[in-house]
């Protein structure tokens, strides 16, 4: 997993409150195997109208903001569906790091997962984010995971992170290693567990 | 005196293997399904030669992708043919169990679960899919993850998780007649909103929630993840252990026994603390309908949707003006002026046996304005209704009636609902797009949505019932 320490990149903002993973992924584009690219499927249905022609009101789509690695983002960002063809969608965009008041459990955890910073602000930090990238499109932002900062401008502000996620990001750490470690633990409790909850195994089928 | 523990805390502490300093756990998982969109973890454990740890807690279900309208011998679309055999392929591979297609247990895998026995009290169930949440109705810990955590799953069957934050919503008193389990979820999502329980494991209390039937249970902890929470759950009592005996997967016997007598420890103590608590009284439910694209969009029946000039906050009138824009409605609109265009009843939330029995009720003798799809929860389900009768209903009434899977809840199979056409549905999602690009969607009760196709419109299902056996 890539390790995320810093980053300095365009910042967009896409001002939508519980923008869902439906949204981030539509269903169709679930189908397409990773290897083959899901960053045309990113926010599909709102980058692109019906006849598959850019909608060019949609931030992303501004020339100024094509090339963000970094999206701010409103409440509740990606809840909804469990998929996380949503976060690798944002990363074959190329986004890094979603900056957001709150984001769905299951997409943080996905996110972490994949290298991706989610980094969160408070509602009104959000708002003034938004609205500092909206006076001047194509302005950078610096985020930085060590120090838990980011900079806009002259305004800097301290972003919250899961500190165990932060540690896997900075790290680029992998799960199955680390569990890995603890087999015998694993195998212990597995061994007491099927004398405390016999229960617990299938019994079936009849 | 050791001190008093949630149902949460309980279940948690049954299944921590480690603990470390960082407050990361690593949990066992007594049950994992997989499905077809399953495809992405199986890759993951190719790419690094790995086996799947215990095929025999494992389980696959169809569901997603499989077509639920026409004959299923063949798929037509190769596409979706291919993500069928690939999860064929991927179960026979490891040796896991798998209801496949033709199976006669095939079904969603949210109602399979619990139907056949797999889900049981007292387990830590996870599956690749965000409505996992469901089977918490039967006292499991029950949660979604993603890919990469799926693939863990099938590496380790263990899962590092941090312990969430518990939330009690209790709903008191009983519920009127012609009200059911959606409307008190939908009252509870409207009233916290979709991220109002983030971050923490619900449990549901109350009496009106303990005359719930394990079906009703189901539809309410299915849809916990709209309101931001990964798992909802119900202590287990009479209701669930007589559910649960006798299902082919379930302990026989003496077994049976002993698992009764740990299933009746799972209940909060009285004197444990929640972090967060939720009160609401069942004799203010009415039916409910979304009007939005969030499932806190939610208002009863008899409301209007809201008017953005109305609303002193301009990030929410800024909120409702694009909510209302893409369901094409007029600010102020009463809800029961709402026409519809079609109508779906199935999904993981409300396609159960009860629900197909309360939508017949209303059905009974009336014919649809709209057309529509009835997609039994499984073919088990499937089966009963037609044994009922229920099939006869739906068809007189003008409706199809189909085969069992996720249709068009999500999509994914074709089955959609066409561009800005608008859809009263059973289903758990009015986000933009969920059921096809375009697609406006109505969430409501099974009941609610026959009232929607006899009248042609978001309608009151209660006047409708009277004088009928329900």
């Amino acid at each position: 997993m890539d390790k995320f320490i810093r980053l300095t990149a365009t910042a967009c903002p896409l001002d939508v409150a519980n923008l869902n993973t439906d949204q981030l992924l539509p269903a169709r584009f679930l189908k397409v195997p990773r290897s083959a690219g899901l960053g045309t499927a990113l926010l599909h249905d709102l980058r692109f109208d019906a006849d598959g022609r850019e909608r060019p009101d949609f931030p992303l789509n501004r020339p100024a903001w094509r090339d963000a690695k970094i999206v701010v983002g409103g409440r509740n960002f990606g809840c909804g569906s469990s998929r996380e063809a949503a976060v690798y969608a944002l990363w074959d965009y190329g986004i890094r790091c979603v900056i957001a008041p709150s984001f769905g459990d299951i997409f943080a955890g996905n996110a972490v997962q994949n290298g991706l910073l989610t980094a969160i602000v408070s509602d009104d930090e959000a708002a003034t984010l938004i609205s500092l990238l909206g006076e001047k499109p194509g302005r950078a932002v610096s985020v930085d995971l060590e120090r838990q900062t980011i900079q806009c401008g002259d305004q800097s502000f301290r972003l919250a992170i899961d500190p165990v996620g932060r540690t896997r990001l900075l790290n680029g750490w992998d799960n199955i290693a680390l569990t890995e470690s603890y087999m015998d633990d694993t195998a212990a409790f597995k061994l007491a567990d099927r004398a405390r909850r016999p229960w617990a195994t299938p019994a079936g089928p009849e | 005196m050791s001190e008093p523990l949630t149902l949460f805390d309980k279940l948690w502490a049954a299944h921590e293997i480690v603990r470390r300093d960082d407050g990361e756990a690593l949990l066992w998982v007594d049950r994992h399904y997989v499905h077809e969109g399953s495809f992405n973890a199986f890759s993951q454990l190719k790419a690094r030669g790995a086996r799947v740890a215990e095929p025999g807690l494992t389980f696959g279900v169809a569901d997603h992708y499989v077509p639920t309208r026409g004959s299923r011998r063949v798929i037509g679309n190769p596409e979706i043919a291919r993500m069928v055999r690939t999860l064929e392929e991927n179960t026979a591979a490891h040796g896991i169990t798998l209801f496949g297609l033709t199976d006669p247990r095939q079904g969603i895998v949210h109602v399979v679960g619990p139907e056949q026995g797999l889900t049981l009290p007292g387990l830590l169930i996870v599956c690749g899919d965000s409505h996992t949440s469901t089977h918490g109705a039967l006292g499991a810990y029950a949660f979604g993850i993603g890919a990469s955590e799926v693939a863990h799953v099938l590496m380790t069957h263990t899962l590092w998780q941090r312990k969430p934050k518990r939330m009690r919503i209790t709903v008191n008193g009983y519920l009127a007649p012609g009200i059911a389990a959606k409307d008190i979820v939908l009252a509870i999502i409207a009233h916290i909103g979709a991220d109002g329980a983030t971050g923490h494991a619900i449990e549901f209390a109350g009496a009106a929630i303990r005359a719930l039937s394990v079906e009703g249970r189901l539809t309410l902890c299915n849809m916990s993840i709209e309101a931001g929470a990964r798992s909802g759950m119900i202590a287990p009592d009479e209701t669930t252990f007589d559910y649960v005996k006798g299902r082919p997967y379930a302990p026989k016997g003496t077994a049976f026994e002993d698992a009764l007598e740990a299933w009746s420890a799972l209940a909060t103590d009285d004197a444990a603390n929640f972090d967060r608590e939720v009160e609401l009284n069942a004799a203010d439910i009415a039916p409910i309908v979304t009007w939005g694209t969030s499932p806190q969009d939610a208002l009863p029946i008899d409301a209007s949707v809201p008017d953005p000039a109305g609303e002193p906050d301009a990030a929410r009138a800024k909120y409702l003006r694009e909510a209302l824009d893409y369901m094409g409605l007029m600010p102020g609109t009463k809800l029961t002026n709402i026409a519809v265009n079609r109508i779906f009843i199935g999904s993981c939330t409300n396609a159960r046996i009860e629900d197909l029995r309360a939508a017949a009720a209303v059905l009974a003798g009336r014919v649809s304005k709209v057309p529509g799809l009835v997609s039994p929860g499984s073919s088990a389900v499937k089966r009963q209704a037609e044994e009922e009768g229920l099939d006869r209903i739906f068809r007189d009434a003008g409706l199809e009636w189909g085969e069992s899977g996720c249709s068009m809840c999500v999509g994914i199979n074709g089955d959609v609902v066409p561009p800005g056409e608008r859809c009263a549905s059973t289903t758990n999602r009015n986000f933009r797009g969920r059921q096809g690009p375009g697609a406006r969607t109505h969430l409501m009760s099974p009941a609610m949505v026959a009232a929607a196709a006899v009248t042609g419109t978001l309608a009151d299902v209660r006047p409708l019932l009277r004088g009928r056996k329900v």
